[in-house]
């Protein structure tokens, strides 16, 4: 059975590991994000909210080119239709709207590929709210547009100088800065990560996705569930929503594609299952690429968003009691993964997400079989990665 | 009775505590320091054991952390260090550390490995109450280690009651939301929940730690609890230094007076 238990744990990994001035905030928020959400009052707006707002249902496209080259009947779940580009939006609505019911008065945020930094800008202007986004200097240098789209949306960006200067770094930035600010202030934390009950909460947000992939199915094939879902993983977020309503329904495989960087064992790499052993990292026990002394160890991906060493809880549950497959994808190969899509399907992925797609060279699958790949973003942001890679 | 203990029995107040982190700013200055503390008359040593994402501290003390790992800093190091430091340190020391380098050595083995050396004592900020009580409390009683645990001015009195009653050694209050090194000064809305802690009477004795930096600041501390806790200036003081012995004796005598 996957699902949290009542200490915040997902088999061996999860919890609240958090320094003490933080514990009255994640105790306000367990307590009462439960009975929030299940109010109808919140449920009502937040349903409105992604219908109107996020453009929800959104598609599940039969891929026709990629199903004959792939030998399978593939379905992408076009999560890069959501406004803002990428499904990151559903968590931070459900995140807003309950700040809000919590008093809070000001909203910090951090961002790897800069999507949840938008993501969280934009319900923050929507609801009138205070924002600043932590980034790393080097995703800032790498995701310019980004940057810019939170400046225009009334946001402040802070670039995180310490470490990698990456997701990580922004992560522990906003953390600290919560500490300084605990009472007016909500972190909406933009993954499956954290302490507990984000891991859960934020999973609970994207879970519409595999929501809606159930009741589309059924329209299209005649059945809830599909042979396999693919997704990428970075901390996770995106995999979650999509694996969400299959967790225990074992005849779905589900599929989990990490980053390799330059290769598994290249010292370049952000491929946590394969290369982490069991930590704490922002405040939860998981798994996490580490030295043999407990020091966090720099990830590498082309992509900003799955540049982070550790995983959700959730996440490493799922690889390390098997209910989960997990493939480690090259830069060079998600790049060409993101090409193949474009040209196939004529979409651009995020490069994200290009990695999910080339997890279809990397396993098994039969002839036919019902394949569904959560396309969790869309490319425009990292058009100048993909003019680097391909001199276009 | 460690020696926190025997400290706290003997004397009452204006107890300074001075944070370093191990490895800086250079790898080999480890028992320098601990014995210039000593000298010039503080009462604890707390050593940092340096980690690469230390989310409760501040600029000063992250790049205290980032310089001694680059320096080579490891906890088997700083253990490899403090072999024999008995015979030259009498003073409590307190290791401070984040709990996954830790984990990653063995809370067992750490905790043996520090009863070993002599040290008295753990500040583990990370380590929430909960899972201390669940999963560690008996591996530190049985190696004789005090643990220390935070609180801050958003802390329920009746968690602060509860953690008084897991205490043993002494409590850090940390004086204002804040991690380390945030905010100098203490304000009236300080002064306020140093008063209301002071007036409810725990069994520990508490430390206010958090942008404690001169004698000022040490004397308001020391007014409403049993001395205070130094990190950031300290960490200054070491970065600027060109001999750490006597600066080291400088400041801490000027904080003291």
């Amino acid at each position: 059975m996957i699902r949290v238990d009542e200490k915040g744990f997902y088999g061996k990994f999860g919890g609240a590991y958090i320094p003490e001035m933080l514990h009255p905030n994640i105790e306000e928020l367990k307590d009462n994000y439960e009975q929030i959400i299940a109010t109808e009052e919140f449920q009502d707006q937040f349903r409105s909210l992604l219908k109107d707002y996020v453009g929800r249902p959104t598609p599940l496209y039969f891929a026709s080119r990629l199903s004959e080259k792939y030998a399978a009947k593939i379905y992408l779940k076009r999560e890069d239709l959501c406004h803002t580009g990428a499904h990151k939006v559903n968590n931070t609505i459900g995140q807003i709207i309950l700040a809000k019911k919590l008093g809070k008065k000001r909203i910090i945020a951090e961002t790897g590929a800069g999507q949840h930094g938008v993501a969280t800008a934009t319900v923050c202007a929507l609801m009138g709210m205070d924002c600043t986004v932590y980034m790393g200097e080097l995703d800032i240098q790498r995701q310019r547009p980004n940057v810019e789209r939170m400046k225009i949306l009334g946001a402040t960006v802070v670039p995180a100088t310490s470490g990698s200067k990456t997701l990580k770094d922004a992560t522990n930035e906003a953390m600290r800065q919560w500490i300084n600010n605990p009472v007016d202030t909500h972190y909406i934390i933009g993954s499956v990560v954290g302490p507990h009950p984000y891991p859960e909460m934020v999973a609970r947000f994207q879970s519409v996705i595999s929501e809606e992939i159930k009741s589309q199915l059924l329209e299209k094939e005649g059945r809830e569930n599909p042979d396999l879902v693919i997704a990428c993983v970075g901390g996770g977020s995106n995999a979650a929503g999509a694996f969400y309503h299959y967790y225990n329904t074992p005849e779905v495989r589900l599929i989990a594609a990490e980053a390799a960087g330059l290769g598994v064992s290249s010292g370049k790499s952000a491929a946590t299952t394969a290369l982490g052993t069991m930590g704490i990292l922002h405040g939860s026990k998981t798994l996490l690429m580490q030295t043999d002394d407990g020091q966090v160890v720099e990830p590498h991906s082309i992509s900003a968003g799955l540049d982070y060493p550790g995983i959700g809880p959730v996440h490493a549950h799922l690889f390390d009691s098997g209910r989960g497959e997990f493939v480690a994808v090259e830069d060079e190969d998600a790049m060409k993964a993101g090409i193949e899509l474009s040209r196939l399907e004529g979409i651009i992925p995020a490069i994200e997400s290009a990695h999910a797609f080339h997890a279809l060279n990397m396993i098994s699958f039969k002839k036919d079989d019902v394949i569904v790949i959560n396309l969790s973003g869309r490319g425009d942001k990292d058009l100048d990665t993909y003019i680097k890679w391909g001199g276009y | 009775m460690n020696r926190i203990h025997t400290l706290f029995n003997k004397k009452k107040d204006r107890v300074l505590s001075i944070y370093f982190t191990a490895g800086f700013p250079r790898l080999e200055d480890t028992l320098s320091i601990m014995e210039a503390i000593e000298s010039a008359g503080a009462d604890i040593i707390e050593i940092g054991v340096p980690y690469s994402d230390p989310i409760a501290d501040g600029p000063t003390i992250q790049d205290s952390n980032q310089i001694a790992l680059e320096n080579g800093m490891s906890l088997k190091k700083l253990f490899s260090q403090l072999e024999g430091f008995r015979d030259k340190v009498q003073l409590p020391v307190v290791l401070m550390g984040y709990l996954n380098p830790i984990i990653q050595y063995g809370m067992e083995d750490f905790c043996a490995k520090c009863e070993s050396l002599g040290i008295d004592g753990l500040i583990l900020p990370d380590l929430p109450m909960q899972q201390y009580l669940d999963e560690f409390k008996g591996i530190f009683e049985k190696h004789g280690l005090s643990n220390t645990f935070l609180i801050s001015p958003q802390t329920s009195e009746s968690r602060i009651r509860e953690i008084d009653q897991h205490s043993d050694g002494f409590i850090y209050m940390v004086s204002s939301h804040s991690i380390t090194g945030a905010k100098s000064g203490i304000s009236e809305e300080q002064i306020a929940y140093f008063q209301r802690v002071k007036e409810m009477k725990l069994k520990n004795p508490r430390l206010i730690g958090f942008g404690i930096s001169d004698a000022d600041s040490f004397q308001t501390a020391s007014e409403y609890s049993n001395g205070a806790i130094i990190g950031s200036a300290f960490i200054k003081i070491l970065k600027e230094s060109k001999n750490l012995k006597t600066d080291i004796k400088k400041y801490i005598q000027s904080v003291i007076q």
